[in-house]
């Protein structure tokens, strides 16, 4: 007997939706095994990872500000995924937004004036579209991948900020830490529920769900997006232009990362550091595939990926695990979903064995 | 003939495929004698393929028998197959462009012995059958005719005992397909047994001694086809009458809706063909005939028409009357322009997008978006209208491309492009691989289309076609252009003689100002 996958008809279209589902119930297998190993009783491993950051309105509120920054990056790659187009550098362009908007900040706040907030998430956002727009140009124009060209600045966006932290913008009362003073008042982000940290940027985040939706569903932009993606040549025939939509996803998906890192430092950080991202950039690739490339279910994976991160603190403080657990637990979860997608195209067959079984294909 | 008393050369008793819930073959039952040229007839999706697969060992039968020369076997894979004698010559060659002949050959034979040796062999074969083919030359030099050649040679250097060919002669000239008939003919003279896959009638006619016709998986009927009429033939493919189309009056002397002024360009692909000093004038109401070879400039050509290849010069390129050689596809649209690609998924169509979705693929500049967003309610009408008027079978609007069969595929973008009412049609191979019926709608639709006035511009390798449906035709070779002639006034043999780049002697003055 041997096992053996076979081409299905048409896409098992509940599959695309339960394939999530086994993923996250092979990550829990997965994760039960690692603890197991690391010598920590599995169940309340798990109940610190998913249960406990849940249970307080304070904990509540600490998903969301997680969740918020994933949820604004992974809209942007998603969308921009959609025209195949791979924005590997949200975590790049989050960096410069925040050093764009933080920069406003820094220059002119504790004036009280109006226009600094919305001066600032301008910035932020500019700032990250800027850095979306050299991989755009690259790409446009001398055919450079962009997977390379958006990972690549992403690392001389944090040396940038490193620059900046240590050397012009460094606190001068700061007792030589590598960081800048704090921003004032004026230039923080208003709390949202009083007595958490959670601030207005995750009213952007939520209105980006729709918003997206709305773009991809409902507008002839979405569709040339999506057609772009689908079929390069449809997309030719049809009189879509190409680089127009190269521009369009990245600059989008620039934005909306420049957003989350301004929001990011002038909400709980309130100030600039050397590291003012977990990593949120990259996550959100990971929040966007598993959301189905679909503002809705990015809705629900952020979430699940803030929980992660939540109870991977958690982790660190209660059962005295390395923080690596929490990396190990989103790859796991990366690599189970891409594994159930498998399931979306293929079923698997027991068959006695046979000399020539094996993937069976047909035209 | 001593063939009588022989075991047949290949039986099949019972053979049936299932691919999940299609039914590919079913009970198949065939056999063929020694030296016979055995048809095998029928639709898209009527099961020829997966037929064709099993025997050369790609694809294995669930069930039934499989007897060579009298004895019972399996043919796990197609090296199986080649050591029993099987040899086959694909639709789509398998040939590296940058090897040479010989190269390419001792690839495909995974022989010892060296490329000279071969090259001797080679020049032996092609001497015997008058394929002639140059073992030293590069692929990408070589014409369709000329890399079919080299597929045969190929198959013969094994001495196959059965020979299959798979719509050989969708890619020649007639004379070309002429020259290939002998061959097969001499092959069945010395007792190799072809199977012939074709849907052209007047082929099969020509050439085969029997024909075994399926339909829906099924064998549905055998006949002598020197015997049988076309006809006879054609309704037992289909399973029911033959439709007619009709032609409605052509207009005299319409205005200009689209011309090509002496448009030189190179190809912006590997292995492309330039255009050359092309010129082209298309009337209202005229249906023109591009007859060719593919690979003679057709795509190059297309392309430059419908904008998805910018000219050089705007005047190069006129759409009903603007210059417009630099525009791209959609404000050659709005001018009204229309085109059916060659390839239906993937580039008519998206595969992946409801019907719904890829109504909007083209129609999006007639008024189905509205401040950006599109108004789903107005283009869900159109596809509907669509699917209505063309008898286009599909669960629904909200069907997928992928979900409906070539045919009627096809003639969802004929109606999608009819639909927006142009004044210039472009229609490449519109009835290629497409069912009977479903051949007979389109043509039908093309030419109601100029019988109200629109100029239509059609490209296909199908003569058959061209002469039926087209007032004028021209040849497109190595990328030129010849001057079109009334279809009254030409035949298959000097459009044939031009598709194959040669001159007509005695030339009328209009083709002698042409060259």
């Amino acid at each position: 007997m041997r096992l053996s996958l076979e081409a299905r008809e048409k896409p098992a279209r509940i599959m695309i939706w339960a394939s999530p589902l086994l993923a996250a119930i092979g990550s829990v297998i997965g994760v039960s095994i690692l603890f197991a190993v690391l010598g920590r009783a599995p169940l309340t491993a798990l109940y610190v990872l998913f249960v406990a950051p849940l249970e307080t309105i304070d904990g509540l509120a600490e998903l969301a500000l997680k969740a918020t920054p994933l949820l604004l990056c992974a809209i942007g790659i998603a969308i921009a995924c959609r025209a195949e187009v791979w924005n590997i550098g949200a975590e790049g362009q989050f960096t410069i937004g925040a050093i764009c908007g933080g920069g406003v900040a820094l220059a002119f706040g504790g004036n009280d004036s109006w226009w600094l907030l919305p001066l600032m998430i301008l910035a932020g956002i500019a700032g990250g579209m800027a850095w979306a727009a050299i991989p755009a140009l690259l790409k446009t124009r001398f055919n450079a991948h962009e997977i390379l060209t958006t990972l690549m600045l992403t690392y001389v966006s944090i040396q940038l900020l490193g620059y900046l932290v240590h050397g012009p913008w460094k606190d001068p009362q700061g007792y030589s830490f590598p960081q800048t003073r704090q921003f004032e008042s004026d230039a923080l982000l208003p709390i949202l529920i009083e007595g958490t940290r959670l601030h207005i940027g995750v009213l952007f985040a939520i209105a980006a769900v729709p918003l997206g939706s709305i773009l991809l569903g409902r507008t002839l932009m979405g569709f040339r997006i999506r057609t772009v993606g689908a079929a390069p040549a449809a997309a030719r025939y049809a009189g879509f232009s190409r680089n127009g939509v190269v521009w369009f996803c990245l600059l989008l998906s620039g934005g909306l990362a420049g957003l989350a890192g301004i929001c990011e430092v002038a909400g709980p950080d309130g100030q600039l550091t050397p590291i003012i991202s977990p990593g949120y950039g990259f996550a959100a690739i990971i929040v966007a595939f598993l959301g189905r490339l679909n503002p809705v279910g990015i809705l629900f994976s952020s979430a699940l990926m803030a929980l992660l991160y939540l109870g991977g603190e958690g982790l660190q403080v209660t059962m005295q695990l390395p923080i690596a657990v929490t990396g190990t637990i989103q790859g796991m979860l990366l690599f189970f979903l891409l594994a159930a997608d498998v399931l979306i195209n293929y079923r698997v067959r027991v068959r006695p064995s046979r000399a020539s079984v094996g993937v069976a294909r047909h035209a | 003939m001593d063939a009588q008393n022989l075991p047949p050369r290949l039986r099949l008793r019972g053979i049936t495929k299932r691919y999940a819930a299609t039914l590919a073959n079913s009970d198949i039952s065939l056999t063929i004698a020694p030296g016979e040229i055995h048809a095998l007839l029928g639709e898209n999706g009527a099961g020829k393929s997966t037929l064709v697969k099993i025997i050369y060992g790609v694809v294995r039968p669930d069930s039934g028998e499989i007897a060579w020369e009298g004895v019972p076997v399996s043919i796990p894979d197609p090296n199986a197959a080649r050591r029993l004698g099987v040899g086959m010559v694909f639709q789509h060659f398998s040939l590296f462009e940058s090897l040479t002949v010989a190269e390419n050959i001792a690839l495909g034979l995974g022989a010892t012995e060296t490329i000279a040796e071969l090259t001797v062999r080679i020049g032996e074969i092609s001497r015997r059958y008058g394929l002639a083919v140059e073992p030293s030359r590069h692929v990408h030099h070589l014409s369709v005719g000329e890399r079919q050649r080299v597929e045969i040679v190929r198959c013969l250097l094994q001495s196959p005992r059965l020979l299959i060919m798979d719509e050989p002669t969708s890619v020649l000239t007639p004379q070309e397909a002429e020259g290939l008939f002998d061959v097969l003919r001499r092959l069945s003279s010395e007792g190799c047994s072809v199977l012939y896959i074709s849907h052209k009638l007047e082929e099969i006619k020509a050439l085969c001694e029997h024909a075994t016709v399926l339909r829906g998986g099924r064998v549905v009927g055998e006949c002598d086809p020197r015997v049988s009429t076309e006809q006879q033939m054609a309704e037992m493919m289909i399973g029911g009458a033959l439709p007619v189309a009709h032609r409605g009056a052509p207009l005299h002397e319409g205005k200009p809706c689209l011309q090509i002024d002496k448009l030189s360009l190179a190809t912006d692909e590997p292995f492309g063909t330039n255009l050359r000093d092309i010129s082209l004038l298309l009337r209202d109401g005229e249906i023109l005939g591009v007859a060719g070879v593919a690979g003679n400039g057709q795509k190059e050509l297309l392309a430059v028409l419908s904008g998805e290849r910018l000219s050089p010069h705007p005047d190069a390129v006129r759409v009903c009357g603007t210059a417009a050689g630099q525009m791209g596809p959609t404000a050659r649209r709005k001018l009204g322009l229309a085109f059916i690609p060659e390839e239906r998924l993937g580039r008519g169509a998206v595969a992946e997008f409801p019907l719904v979705e890829n109504a909007l693929l083209t129609a999006y500049g007639s008024g189905f978006v509205r401040a950006g967003l599109i108004r789903f309610g107005a283009i869900a009408q159109y596809a509907r209208d669509i699917i209505k008027r063309f008898v286009v079978k599909a669960a629904g609007i909200e069907a997928r491309g992928s979900s409906l069969s070539g045919g009627n595929m096809q003639k969802f973008i004929v109606g999608r492009e009819i639909g927006t009412r142009p004044r210039v049609l472009l229609a490449a191979h519109p009835t290629w691989g497409v069912d009977i019926g479903a051949a007979i709608a389109i043509r039908q639709a093309l030419m109601d289309l100029a019988a109200a006035g629109s100029g239509v511009l059609v490209v296909s390798e199908d003569l058959a076609e061209l002469f039926e449906i087209s007032d004028n035709i021209a040849v497109l070779f190595h990328g030129h252009l010849s001057t079109p002639k009334p279809t009254h006034a030409t035949s298959v043999e000097q459009v044939g003689l031009l598709m194959g780049g040669g001159t007509e002697a005695g030339a009328s003055p209009e083709v002698a100002h042409a060259a």
